[in-house]
């Protein structure tokens, strides 16, 4: 075998998956995975570990799969993540770990995000889980927000012996990986629903249908009903429209209305009550992984699906795989154009955009080239459905209802790194409802460090 | 779980259901609402929070069967329970927070309309309560709709009923009632508008006409009821609100309701059709035209 190449990954057939809602990457077996982790030159100084966000030890794991020793590698993981079968799926590798394998210099780099599902995966069906607190220690903490930062705050203060409960405003736990991210990159039942009893399983309580700051405000946790430290992963929820003309018009969606019908509600399945409409042409306009699941949900249900990004190919912000994915399926991508207005039928329907063409300037302060308008270049696109992807941004429910908690311009949390300490004394946060929206490794990170803060903190105390 | 305490049919096609939900009954006021969702496959069904009852734990729906859901909720009993049931959402009334000798100075008026009635009685009850007169006035299509009546007449100053055949009361609609006692010399500083979308529309039009500042409780699609998913946005002034959060009530002349009524009939032909499949059961077979089954 050709070691500068991966092994590749099974997947299902583009024409195939999409009209279905499976999973599309089917993952390494055994024999695949043990032949693709005896690439790894399990380097002294590995470069790898410098870009994955919490630092997992990859040589050290991928040496364990390499032999066979599953379990082992299980464990190596665990020391850093507690999400491994989420971020093995859905991490942007080529930026981090993988963009920093020595491997990839001179061919592909280790597939050490498909090594590390694989080995998460094979726990998950021999029933390997992490252990529980030998003892409570009878502090009570509160965790808003049961997304990436919040599970694993929670489970990591639940293994050192903390009561926790934590609150969700929606009927079910695991924030975006429910709601926004689908199917068919991260399934529900087999994937999310078994992290979720995995943390419950350290003995966190988790209610849900509790809406900080309308059901309960942290004060009264804090003051009614015992709870000593709370930690904020409320995530980067609320939606940006674009403001221009025709935005409110009828079959004009933002992606969370899309996708929160399609993924958490089901509405791709026939026996749920929820409702979607993709109509026949729809445009989905931004270009991160939040568009490329819109598109690729309506392209499911049956539409022609645009995406209309104003940067180029090499800007998109979504992941490499998942734009290569969406390609394969039949999206077609319109780069460097942006809408000016959503143009609207008598009945009120949107009906199509008109669209002006970009071209990329010089590089601004971040070093991104920013697009600028072509003056004349306007043309009109037909389209039955629009769904806007342009970001999202902190929901101020929490941090209005709050005495004393800061954030900034963006309506992000004030945190500091290390602790995740805000400006409340005992309040904690991380994730995106301190970065804005970001990845689902950086917020597992967040919850990490918050929860060694509270920790510091109640012991000091 | 939730369960449902109690349930009562009070009009064809309108009941009332008492579930306990304690942490909801805790801190809810009037104006804020609820979503409840029945069983894995329900959706998500936002509805006004009609009474409360702290010690109790207890939450007051009242809900007008018009598709596929509330059509489903009616098969729930007492002692079944809601999967799902989440709150208070959104903003409590404004009327609550002003303060109560400034109130007692205002002449105030209610029009309700359908099941909206049920949101107006505990405002009026709790008006009442504080000492602070109101006129009602009540309407709905026929006799067999009203709801609440004698409720109603024990807390409002004067109560006004409607019906748009006559069949009982006044025959017309709630706007016309409100001419009429505006023609006789009645006169009013403030109102609140609650019903369907159409009707909220119309009284507008006429307070506008007469100066009168109104409140309305909107009611458009939501999904998460949180703010997260944008679906309930709706244009008031030259802002675009969200009803889950900023709402669900707005001043009443700055509301888009045309747009708003556009935007809440997006599903129709989707509810439309599993409203069908449930009536038909098993001899369902498309021939609306509307689906491919
Ligand atoms: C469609 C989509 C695709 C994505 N794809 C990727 C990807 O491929 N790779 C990647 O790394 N990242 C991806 N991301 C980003 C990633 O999912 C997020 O960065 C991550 O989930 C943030 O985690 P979190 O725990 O901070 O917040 P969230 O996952 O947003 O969870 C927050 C939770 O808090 C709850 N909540 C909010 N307010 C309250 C309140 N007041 N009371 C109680 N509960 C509350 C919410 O309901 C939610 O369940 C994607 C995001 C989206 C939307
Ligand atoms: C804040 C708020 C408070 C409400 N309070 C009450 C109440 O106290 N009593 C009551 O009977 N009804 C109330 N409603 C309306 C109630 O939510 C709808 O009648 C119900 O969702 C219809 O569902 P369906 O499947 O039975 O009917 P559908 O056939 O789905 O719809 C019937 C009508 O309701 C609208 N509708 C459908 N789904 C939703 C949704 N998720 N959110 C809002 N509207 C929707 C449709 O566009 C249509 O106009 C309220 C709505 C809101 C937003
Ligand atoms: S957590 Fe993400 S960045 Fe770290 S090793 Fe795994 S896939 Fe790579
Ligand atoms: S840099 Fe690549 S080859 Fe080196 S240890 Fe990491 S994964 Fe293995
Ligand atoms: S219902 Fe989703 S934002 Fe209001
Ligand atoms: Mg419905």
């Amino acid at each position: 075998m050709d070691v500068l190449t991966r092994v590749p990954v099974r997947e299902q057939e583009p024409a195939v998956r999409a009209a279905n809602f499976e999973e599309v990457c089917l993952g390494y077996n055994e024999e695949e995975a043990m032949a693709e982790a005896a690439r790894c030159l399990n380097c002294k100084n590995a470069q790898c570990m410098k870009g994955c966000p919490v630092s997992i030890n990859i040589p050290g794991f991928i040496a364990e799969v390499k032999e066979g020793n599953f379990e082992a590698a299980y464990h190596v993981i665990s020391e850093s993540s507690a999400l491994p079968a989420v971020c093995g799926r859905v991490c942007p590798q080529e930026t981090q770990c993988e963009g920093k394998c020595i491997r990839g210099i001179k061919g592909e780099p280790v597939a050490i995000g498909k090594l590390e599902r694989f080995v998460a995966d094979w726990a998950r069906e021999h029933g390997i889980k992490p252990k529980k607190a030998e003892k409570l220690n009878g502090h009570k903490v509160a965790v808003i927000g049961s997304g990436p930062a919040g599970l694993t705050c929670a489970g990591d203060l639940a293994k050192l012996g903390y009561d926790v409960t934590i609150f969700e405003a929606l009927h079910q736990a695991g924030g975006v990986l429910v709601y926004g991210i689908p199917e068919f990159r991260l399934p529900k039942q087999k994937v999310v629903a078994a992290e979720v009893e995995n943390v419950k399983a350290l003995g966190v309580k988790i209610e849900t249908n509790v809406v900080i700051g309308k059901s309960v405000t942290i004060d009264e946790l804090m003051d009614n009903e015992g709870f000593e430290a709370v930690f904020i992963g409320s995530g980067a929820g609320l939606p940006r429209f674009m403001g221009i003309p025709g935005e409110q018009a009828m079959g004009v969606f933002s992606a969370n209305e899309f996708l929160t019908r399609n993924n958490l509600m089901k509405a791709f399945l026939d026996n749920y009550d929820t409702p979607i409409k993709a109509g026949k042409k729809v445009i989905v306009v931004g270009g991160g992984n939040v568009a490329m699941d819109a598109a690729r949900t309506a392209r499911r249900l049956g539409a022609e699906v645009h995406i209309v990004y104003r940067r180029g190919e090499e800007e998109l912000p979504a992941r490499k795989e998942e734009v290569h994915h969406a390609k394969e399926e039949g999206i077609i991508f319109d780069l460097l154009q942006n809408p000016t207005e959503l143009l609207v039928d008598e009945n009120g329907c949107v009906k199509g955009a008109k669209v002006i063409k970009m071209e990329l300037g010089e590089p601004d302060a971040s070093g991104r080239r920013s697009p600028v308008e072509i003056p004349g270049s306007e043309y009109e696109i037909e389209a039955d459905t629009v769904i806007m992807s342009l970001g999202t941004s902190p929901n101020p429910l929490i941090s209005s209802t709050t005495k004393g908690l800061d954030i900034n311009r963006r309506k992000c949390i004030i945190a500091e790194e290390e602790t995740g300490a805000t400006s409340k004394e005992g309040v904690y946060a991380g994730g995106d409802a301190v970065t804005g929206a970001a990845t689902v490794i950086l917020a597992m990170g967040a919850g990490k460090a918050a929860a060694k803060g509270i920790h510091e903190y109640l012991s000091n105390k | 779980m939730y369960p449902i305490v109690r349930r009562e049919k009070l009009a064809d096609k309108i009941y009332l259901m008492d579930v306990k939900a304690p942490r909801v009954a805790q801190y809810c006021e009037p104006g804020q609402f609820v979503i409840v969702k029945i069983d894995e496959e329900g959706e998500r069904i936002p509805l006004t929070i009609c009474d409360y009852d702290r010690e109790e734990g207890t939450i007051t729906i009242v809900f007008q069967t018009v598709g596929a859901s509330t059509e489903r909720m009616v098969s729930l009993q007492e002692g079944d329970a809601f999967e799902d049931f989440v709150g208070p959402l959104g903003c409590p009334s404004d009327l609550i927070h002003e303060d109560i000798e400034e109130l007692k100075k205002k002449k105030i008026l209610f029009v309700a309309g359908g099941v909206g009635t049920a949101p107006v009685y505990p405002q009026v009850k709790w008006l009442h309560e504080h000492g602070v007169d109101c006129d009602v006035i009540m309407g709905s299509r026929n006799k067999d709709l009203l709801i609440l009546e004698d409720e109603m007449k024990k807390v409002a100053t004067n109560l006004y009923v409607t019906t748009d055949d006559g069949s009982y009361g006044f025959k017309g609609t709630g706007t016309a009632q409100l001419q009429e006692l505006w023609d006789n010399g009645n006169r009013y500083d403030h109102c609140v508008a609650i019903g369907p979308m159409i009707m909220m529309k119309f009284v507008c039009k006429l307070t506008k006409e007469l100066g009168i500042p109104t409140v309305v409780s909107m009611n458009p699609i939501m999904v998460d009821g949180t703010g997260m998913c944008g679906a309930c946005r709706l244009v008031v002034g030259d802002e675009v609100k969200f009803a889950c959060v900023d709402g669900p009530e707005f001043d009443g002349h700055l509301v888009d309701f045309d747009q708003a009524m556009r935007r809440q009939a997006q599903y129709k032909t989707e509810e439309g059709r599993a409203m069908l499949k449930l009536q038909e059961g098993a001899t369902h077979h498309g021939g609306c035209g509307n689906c491919n089954s």
